[in-house]
């Protein structure tokens, strides 16, 4: 019998996990792959509760649906600008992206 | 608890042992345990030994079509141990890695591929009540691992740092991601005719086989079936003609000996998938359910063959289709795949969602099925009036050419297929 | 130890050791892999909330497309001497404090939420939260989930406006990706 705290941890883990990856890793790309870390940790929370505590309602698994069909729209788009700007620039390192800075 | 000889053979007979077998041993929760991993050896060895039969049956049957004898020096007459000499040279060759080469995804492709064209066989119904597992989304579970195999090809292409692997893998990649859309939709038409995913749900909700009933989505699904296998005409991915073989160039001996295997088992099994979906699996007008004497489920047994009778029927038409029809371009492909299949599966998806619920229930199943069988018809007479005039128009434009008596002018100007090379070269 | 418990323990230790490969691994295309190895590990945690379907969807979209997308764009945007570059950027240590710090936090919601604490949460819940439910009344809505999900997704009172809406994103997403990443005319690519 797997307490619910057991996944809330793990998703948190996982969620601070790609935090860390978001604000330290120099390559855009590395970013973006962070960043359906942490998604995928917001889906294992909403499917946990949705089982143990809400689940007459199916709400909690049409949510999380959806947080995969926008996580794959917007990796697909993101990656899209990153290969344009690599394009351009020749460089997908995020700290040399800094055009706009003053 | 006694080990009565004639339960035994009764369970036997009606493929149930293992039920048997706890009656006798006990309901405890190792001996279910135990019997599922049985199970498990029982199809993968099933899956692995069979490609042994089905390399010489394509050789052979080629062979007979292009007015050759096939193998039949080892083993006798026939050539029985062809495969299995071949193996054994596959077997002894040098295992090389090339310079350069990632080791973690070079090694890692070959055995992806074989684990993922022998998961998806745990769906296959092979007899009422012999499957692996039912799951109830069967049929997302297959397109769920078929999908999630396609990272396998890039790894190989990737891995062996060579140039024309990389851009081997990129095409097959493209062509395997491309026809999974129009595989869906095609999918979609028994799931919502069977008003299930689950695959023995399906087998059971066709007292009328779906060919029959919506033929074009068998014939949707048999095409992106070809491609996604990557058989002919769709197999520019690895033939040897082609960029030196595709991605796999850089795999000799048993690594490529896997990707060999793994493209046998998911023809085997898309074969499996078709007459599961399509062609009513292991039905034949209720033989299945036999029961004779006292208790003696031949039916199941029965049952079992009709499957295979079906599936290889399927399998001969694959063999059948690789060793007459020429090979198509990959923008050929792309374009086909894009421009005509998928519009199509739209549509046909459309019309049978909306006769589905039109119908009125107590219709019947010969009047709905006669109804959706002329929607198909209908759809696809339609579909092939939209390619004529393309072809038309497109040969009005490049107008010099001889008349062609062959609609589509897209596929015209396609590859050889050197197909006596093919034969040979595939020994290795 | 169940044996559900030990599965557990194996599925998490399998995602959070490749999640902790993908934020440190120098080689990007290691680092995908790795990846993969997470959406595979998280499936997996999907199966054993007996939510099968989002771990099918899992494998069909996140293997089976986003990590095909992730080898391109890493292949696609590689610089020739790649493999000498620093994998950290300058702000690596407050990182490490940062998201060592937002874990602590959520652990302590997490144990407050599910019992180490004083105060009664217990209003917001109307099942004991540490166990999870099984049992005949349960059993219907998990066993039903796929068809349910199915309706709410059509249902005016369910979910059909953000399915639409869901829609309309991935067809702009479409477009936009490739008009974003067409090569320009002026350009040479090899």
């Amino acid at each position: 019998m797997i307490p619910l705290s057991w996944y809330l941890i793990v998703a948190a883990l996982l969620f601070s996990i790609g935090l860390f990856g978001v604000m330290s890793r120099r390559n855009a790309v590395a970013i973006l792959m962070s960043v359906e870390l942490m998604l995928n940790a917001v889906n294992i929370n909403l499917v946990a509760f949705w089982r143990y505590v809400w689940y007459d309602n199916v709400d909690g698994l049409v949510w999380a649906v959806f947080v995969l069909t926008v996580a794959a729209a917007e990796a697909a788009v993101g990656l899209a600008l990153i290969i344009s700007v690599y394009r351009s620039r020749d460089s997908v390192v995020a700290d040399e992206l800094d055009t706009l800075k003053n | 608890m006694s080990f009565d000889i004639v339960e035994f053979l009764k369970s036997l007979v009606s493929l149930n042992v293992a039920e048997y077998l706890k009656t006798v041993v006990g309901d405890q929760a190792w001996v279910n345990f135990v019997s599922d991993v049985i199970g498990v050896v029982i199809i993968s060895t099933f899956c692995l030994l069979i490609v042994i039969f089905l390399i010489w049956l394509e050789r052979k049957v080629i062979a007979r079509m292009q007015d050759r004898i096939g193998p039949n020096r080892v083993g006798g007459r026939y050539g029985l141990l062809q495969t299995v000499a071949d193996v054994i040279k596959l077997l002894i060759k040098e295992d090389i890695t090339p310079a350069g080469a990632d080791k973690l995804a070079y090694w890692l492709a070959p055995f992806l591929t074989v684990i993922a064209a022998l998961l998806i066989w745990a769906v296959m119904p092979f007899a009422p009540g012999v499957i692996g597992v039912d799951l109830d989304i069967g049929v997302f579970y297959v397109l769920a691992i078929s999908s999630a195999s396609v990272v396998a090809l890039l790894l190989a292409g990737w891995g062996s740092n060579n140039k024309y692997a990389l851009l081997g893998a990129f095409r097959a990649v493209a062509q395997l991601v491309s026809y999974e859309v129009p595989m869906i939709l095609s999918l979609l038409v028994p799931i919502l005719l069977a008003r299930s995913m689950s695959t023995v749900d399906i087998v059971e909700a066709q007292t009328v086989p779906f060919i029959f009933v919506v033929p074009l989505a068998a014939v949707i699904f048999m095409i992106s079936a070809l491609a996604e296998t990557g058989r002919t005409p769709f197999d520019l991915l690895e033939a040897e003609s082609e960029i030196v073989s595709g991605f796999h160039v850089e795999y000799g001996g048993m690594k490529f000996g896997m990707f060999f295997l793994a493209e046998f088992i998911s023809t085997l099994f898309m074969s499996g998938f078709f007459t599961t979906m399509f062609l009513g699996g292991y039905r034949l007008f209720g033989l299945e359910n036999l029961v004779i004497g006292d208790g003696w489920a031949i039916g199941r047994l029965l049952g079992l063959i009709i499957f295979f009778v079906k599936m290889f029927a399927v399998y001969f038409l694959f063999i059948w289709i690789r060793a007459t029809w020429p090979r198509v371009r990959v923008d050929q492909i792309l374009n086909f795949n894009w421009k005509f299949l998928v519009p199509l599966s739209l549509v046909l998806i459309l019309a049978i969602a909306v006769l589905d619920k039109v119908i009125p229930a107590d219709a019947g199943i010969y009047a709905r099925s006669s109804i959706l069988l002329l929607a198909n018809l209908l759809i696809a007479m339609f579909a092939i009036e939209i390619m004529r005039t393309v072809a038309r128009r497109k040969r009005k434009e490049s107008s010099g050419d001889a008349a062609m008596t062959i609609d589509e002018s897209e596929h015209n100007d396609v590859h050889d297929a050197h197909d006596s090379h093919h034969e040979v070269a595939a020994a290795h | 130890m169940t044996t559900d418990q030990v599965i557990f323990i194996i599925l998490s230790v399998i995602t959070l050791g490749t999640a902790l490969l993908v934020v440190t691994l120098r080689n990007l295309f290691h680092a995908a892999l790795a990846l993969m190895a997470t959406f595979l590990g998280v499936a997996g945690l999907y199966v054993m909330l007996d939510a099968g379907f989002l771990a099918a969807a899992q494998l069909l979209v996140y293997i089976g497309a986003i990590s095909i997308l992730l080898i391109f764009a890493i292949m696609m945007t590689r610089r020739l001497m790649s493999a000498d570059e620093p994998a950290f950027n300058s702000q690596v240590w407050a990182a490490l404090v940062t998201a060592v710090v937002g874990f602590l936090v959520v652990l302590w919601a997490i144990l407050r939420l599910t019992g180490l604490g004083t105060e009664d949460l217990s209003i917001l819940w109307r099942a004991p939260v540490d166990s999870k439910p099984i049992g005949l009344d349960v059993l219907p809505y998990i066993q039903n989930s796929v068809a349910a999900m199915g309706q709410a997704f059509v249902d005016p009172n369910g979910f059909v406006l953000p399915f639409e809406i869901a829609s309309v994103l991935l067809l702009a997403g479409l477009v936009g990706a490739i008009i974003v990443a067409w090569p320009k005319a002026e350009d040479e690519e090899s």
